[in-house]
């Protein structure tokens, strides 16, 4: 049917990553991504990496593509500012990742990069989301999330789109925050130690806070409820331990995950 | 230039030669405290008997704790500060955080180097705190040798600065004076009246010198006159 499926199965491994969410308002843009730590011993897996002062990207996917692409994104900044003392306006970036991921697809003997990105970046047009895919597809987004369980993300983003162009920055990440927790199973909470944030901005160069730096924004949304309210289906026993549905601040009403059902992991 | 002077007569053979490189001028300097540096340079950009421009200061803010002061082939100057940013931010990069004063002093060492057999023809120094917070300056030649001192001027009246510094603050040929530790005003106020001298003779010095004192709390900069003859 023209579907080429190498492709597919390499957009696949995006899917199996966790979970990340990226939007924006005027002013800024920001990252927030689920990190996941493949054993108790392990440490959680960085998903922010830093490209330039102005733009910063967080992954979903295989890790060593990523250090591939982000290395080559980190360069060509480096080089639009030699060449021509100003920062790499975002899209031109974007595009020139396309182009590199492009290739891959077609050329005998190699794979698609096996990894998809956020790109969060602020330029002279003002702060970006894109989304870039190993198809070499990329879109210019509103906000985006991408990952495991990310479509959870999605709706929540897309119920309060209305919202973000005029947020304040604070704002604005307590919804990335919250998008990020609808992506969680039952029993998983937000800690410092699994959530990662990126902002940049006007007069923000992009900054990665880990760990105890974001204890200070968890707090802001610690003790509102989540909307996941029904329990999956095989699982009765979950009942007892909501308390949940109801609506205290502006988590969206009874919205069965109806959506769960696909994405099992 | 020659032929102008006398154009009836001679009209030898002469043989004409392009040099890749200019004399641009300017004059910088540095003075490592307890627990602060002063960099100063003048800010003037002359070629020949010719100014270029008056507002050109030859220090480059490399991070917040170091300063390069930079004199010589103006090209070359440009050049060599785009290449250190961009190399900067790939330590960044790798090894997630900023290079240190000794850190950028060795690589800049090396980076000098590689041009031995078409050098940059640039005078460094480089100016900053280092892991201690204790002040420290380093300086260059063209080539790359480099080693720290508390003190040293580079470029056009270089010559006519550092024996000053040497009798000031190294208190070489002296009788009887105690050694007290500087404090930032006074290294300011000796910095601009050693500037304020040397654009009295030297012709390529003048206009306005850039002062930045760096601190652990930051770096402030100030901006003085100088003559502008």
């Amino acid at each position: 049917q023209g579907r080429i499926h190498q492709i597919e199965y390499a957009m696949e491994a995006v899917k199996q990553g966790s979970a990340t969410v990226g939007l924006k308002s005027k002013s800024h843009a920001i990252l927030v991504a689920l990190k996941r730590a493949s054993s108790e011993l392990a440490a959680h897996q960085k998903k922010i990496i830093p490209i330039d002062d102005h733009i910063g990207v967080s992954i979903a996917g295989l890790t060593a593509d990523a250090r591939l692409l982000s290395n080559f994104m980190r360069s060509e900044c480096l080089n639009s500012r030699y060449a021509y003392d100003s920062p790499l306006p975002v899209s031109r970036l974007v595009s020139a990742v396309g182009n590199k991921s492009q290739i891959p697809t077609q050329r005998y003997g190699r794979r698609p990069f096996g990894v998809g990105l956020l790109v969060a970046g602020y330029d002279d047009q003002g702060p970006h989301i894109y989304q870039t895919c190993p198809s070499a597809n990329y879109y210019d987004c509103k906000a985006m999330a991408i990952g495991a369980r990310s479509q959870s993300a999605r709706t929540y983003v897309e119920k309060h789109l209305d919202k973000f162009l005029e947020c304040s920055l604070d704002e604005l990440i307590k919804h990335g925050l919250r998008a990020l927790r609808e992506t969680l199973p039952q029993e998983v909470e937000l800690t410092t130690k699994n959530c990662s944030l990126g902002i940049v901005g006007k007069d923000m160069e992009f900054t990665i806070y880990d760990d105890d730096d974001v204890q200070k924004y968890l707090a802001m949304i610690e003790g509102e409820e989540r909307s996941r309210a029904a329990p999956p289906a095989d699982q009765a026993a979950m009942d007892t331990q909501e308390g949940e549905g109801q609506q205290p601040a502006d988590p969206q009403p009874a919205d069965p995950a109806v959506e769960e059902q696909g994405m099992e992991h | 230039m020659d032929p102008m002077l006398n154009e009836e007569s001679s009209y030898a053979p002469k043989q004409t030669y392009f040099s890749p490189y200019a004399m641009n001028g300017g004059t910088c300097l540095a003075i490592a405290g307890e627990d602060f540096v002063v960099v100063g340079s003048d800010t003037r950009l002359s070629q020949g008997f010719s100014i270029f421009t008056r507002d050109l200061p030859k220090t480059y803010k490399l991070t917040t704790s170091t300063v390069l002061g930079a004199c010589g082939f103006h090209g070359d100057v440009l050049t060599l500060t785009k290449v250190l940013n961009a190399r900067l931010k790939m330590f960044e990069h790798e090894h997630h955080k900023k290079m240190t004063t000794s850190e950028i002093a060795a690589m800049l060492s090396t980076m000098l180097y590689h041009r031995r057999f078409f050098p940059y023809y640039v005078y460094n120094l480089i100016a900053g705190l280092d892991e201690e917070g204790k002040g420290v300056v380093y300086s260059f030649d063209p080539v790359g040798s480099y080693g720290s001192d508390g003190y040293r001027a580079r470029g056009s009246a270089a010559a006519m600065l550092q024996p000053l510094l040497d009798n000031q603050i190294g208190l070489k040929n002296q009788q009887n004076v105690q050694r007290v530790s500087l404090s930032k005003e006074k290294v300011v106020n000796l910095v601009k009246d050693v500037f304020i001298s040397a654009a009295e003779r030297d012709i390529y010095t003048g206009d306005a010198v850039v002062v930045h004192v760096i601190t652990k709390d930051g770096t402030t900069t100030e901006r003085f006159p100088l003559r502008r003859d």
